[in-house]
């Protein structure tokens, strides 16, 4: 195959990732054009600072997407184990750095995950349904038993952390300036972990294998069981990092506003590419997705349009975002009749 | 020797259907605990009058996703619909509410049926997207359901529409023979209605092929995309008439209304025993959840040491429960199919 210019283009046409990024380039200079705000320095730090948490969030949902599955219990687990991290270490009146607040938070997600892995992987239950159930548990633990209230105070080091800035960028016309956190990096750790994760390990290429097919993957050798079980703690311990982020940066603990975001980062994640049947997708994707997502939600205002139809236009982006890859799969399947849809092959 | 033999038929009565008795047999634990508990608290007839009167609002809803989840899909825009349809009723109340604050004779009729029309229509447009676009269910009704409620949203700036004649509310919150409650008596209608449709008529068999396997239904002929199509409006038909009963409730409308029912429907429906995958599920098991809900709600607010906070966790400990029994028991079946040939 000849990458010249042609092809590359037949390629890119070929690629979701491609359109998702022609429309997100439409918005930005729709929304540039409108403002004159938009590629300012601060406004794109917001942005980005503003992806953190839904970006942390867009890759766990997005791992167990394309295992074949769909979690909807992602922010629940991380209300809980950021909730039960703060109190804990509020309760021993901790003073220190960030390191052990954001250590107790990893243990309590891989657990609260394994519990997810447990179920959906040695049950065989459908994600879908486990997830909903557990984090209906996880929501009852918090606001039952830990008796969850809005804590307005968090321990120093996780305020220090959550509001060290690495630069700050200033409007050179407002005057205005934004900081961009130091948390940004722990969002481009994870991310460069898992891309590389997914590409060059086999643990990685299970997920896509289990996600295609469990059948063929379990024939090809792969523990679909270990898989799934290590693929749902990791999951739980992103989630659990987000939430930890989420207190630290917002410098308050609010056990339920988290709660209600799996919905717009699924979208986000499907928008990007990957196939709600599983077994395909990019991380590239995912992520241009949920940026998407994000400039719908924090940018609306420079555009002119009251907040209150960001619902509508959210709800608009996924159809026709889910419409357009839906009808591109009949077009190919019509031209190409060498694949046969896969529908109704869910787990 | 009778007792053996009891016994026996009664297990043979278990096994029948093993998973309505299962949640028959928790409701009724679930009763004596009470009775023999709180009693005087619990066992009145104001209070399963409001118990019935509170669940038919996610009881209607649970039903119209029970049926696209019998296709193989879901209904994740239910609440949306209910909101949207209850809002702009609303708005259609106020209009109506006459100087003196009543409504004239023929106003809540005409609601109700411009209800079910919105209903059909937001239920046709969900199909629309399902069938034609071929988008998967799941993402078509979580991008539709987002839809409405931004609608819903844009419409009212996120306030309650209110203003409107108390006669409505009156209307619905009253109990026929001042013994049932008029929402029981919707929600009734509507689950007949379901119940005969999926168990008497060609377009109940056909829905549970559909579900099993598209591929063969697509083959048997079936024109499987008005299939969906009539499936989804069904939906939003049950879903607009939740909201109307919300409405009621609440005497309000508001954007934000009920949104944590969408998840606690899709709870209540695989509580229920209908497979998520599609092709299973009876109406029986979906009523009898949603009471089995409602008991436990109702029962834990009578032990006011008690957090509230817990029934959420109790209902997604039933919920894991359950299908981990289920996992076990279907187990079980495939090992003895193996082994002996049974067949059940």
């Amino acid at each position: 195959m000849n990458v010249d210019g042609r092809s590359l283009l037949k390629k890119l046409t070929r690629r979701n990732e491609f359109y998702v990024f022609l429309v997100l380039l439409a918005l930005c200079l729709l929304i540039e054009i409108r403002s004159g705000q938009f590629f300012s320095p601060n406004n794109l730090v917001d942005i980005a600072s503003a992806m953190i948490v839904p970006g942390l969030f867009a890759i766990g949902a997005f791992l167990v997407i394309i295992s074949g599955g769909i979690d909807v219990s992602f922010p629940a687990l991380a209300s809980l184990t950021m909730y039960a991290t703060t109190k804990m270490l509020l309760d021993a009146n901790y003073q220190g750095g960030a390191t052990l607040p954001i250590a107790i938070a990893l243990v309590i997600g891989a657990l609260l995950g394994a519990f997810n892995g447990l179920f959906i992987g040695y049950f065989k239950l459908p994600t879908l349904i486990v997830t909903l159930g557990t984090s209906s548990v996880f929501k009852g633990l918090m606001q039952g038993a830990l008796n969850s209230k809005q804590l307005t105070i968090i321990p120093p080091g996780m305020r220090k952390w959550g509001t060290t800035a690495l630069f700050i960028a200033r409007n050179p016309v407002s005057g205005l300036t934004s900081r961009m956190y130091i948390t940004l990096i722990a969002f481009l750790v994870v991310l460069a972990l898992v891309f590389v994760m997914l590409r060059f390990t086999m643990f990685g290429r299970g997920i896509y294998a289990i996600g295609g097919s469990e059948v063929s993957a379990h024939r090809a050798g792969f523990n679909v069981i270990r898989t799934k079980v290590i693929m749902y703690v990791l999951v739980g311990m992103i989630a659990s990092l987000a939430g930890i982020i989420r207190a630290s940066m917002m410098q308050q603990a609010h056990p339920t506003n988290m709660l209600g975001m799996e919905m717009n980062i699924i979208a986000g994640v499907v928008l990007g590419g990957t196939a709600i049947t599983g077994g395909r997708g990019t991380l590239t994707g995912c992520m241009l997705g949920t940026l998407l997502i994000v400039i719908v939600e924090n940018s609306m205002i420079l555009l002119g349009i009251p907040t209150s139809w960001r619902s509508v236009f959210t709800g608009v982006l996924i159809i026709v975002g889910t419409g357009v890859s839906a009808y591109q799969m009949i077009v190919m399947n019509r031209t190409k009749r060498v694949r046969r849809p896969k529908k109704g092959v869910k787990a | 020797m009778t007792s053996p033999r009891t016994l026996q038929q009664a297990q043979r009565l278990y096994r029948s259907d093993r998973h309505m008795w299962r949640l028959i047999i928790m409701i009724v634990a679930w009763m004596i605990f009470m009775a023999i508990t709180r009693f005087r608290k619990f066992y009145t007839l104001i209070n399963f009058q409001t118990m019935a009167a509170q669940f038919p609002e996610f009881g209607l809803m649970s039903l119209g996703i029970m049926l696209t989840m019998i296709t193989g899909g879901i209904d994740l825009s239910v609440v949306g619909t209910a909101n949207l349809t209850s809002i702009l009723m609303a708005f259609l109340l106020i209009n109506l509410t006459t100087a003196s604050g009543g409504l004239p004779v023929y106003a809540i009729p005409l609601v109700f049926v411009l209800a079910l029309l919105l209903g059909a229509t937001f239920g046709f447009f969900n199909g629309i997207l399902v069938s034609k676009f071929h988008i998967p269910p799941i993402l078509a009704t979580m991008g539709s359901g987002e839809l409405f409620t931004g609608i819903c949203m844009a419409i009212t700036n996120g306030n309650a529409i209110s203003k409107f004649s108390r006669t409505y509310a009156n209307t619905i919150n009253n109990r026929i023979f001042s013994l049932i409650p008029v929402q029981l008596v919707i929600f009734s209608i509507m689950a007949v209605i379901i119940w005969f449709l999926l168990s008497k008529t060609a377009y109940g068999s056909k829905l549970y092929l559909l579900g099993t396997s598209e591929t063969v239904a697509r083959f048997s002929g079936l024109k499987t995309n008005r299939l969906l199509i009539k499936t989804y409006v069904l939906s939003g038909i049950c879903a607009a008439l939740g909201g109307m009963i919300m409405l009621a409730n609440y005497n309000s409308a508001r954007a934000d209304y009920g949104t944590v029912y969408t998840l606690q429907c899709v709870l209540i429906v695989v509580l229920g025993g209908v497979n998520p995958v599609g092709g299973s599920g009876k109406i029986s098991g979906v009523v009898l959840a949603i009471i089995l809900l409602r008991v436990l709600e109702t029962g834990l607010n009578r032990f006011p040491k008690i957090s509230s906070y817990y029934i959420s966790l109790i209902w997604g400990g039933v919920l894991i429960l359950v299908m981990v029994l289920n996992y076990f028991t279907e187990h079980a079946k495939v090992k003895t199919t193996q082994a002996g040939g049974s067949h059940e």
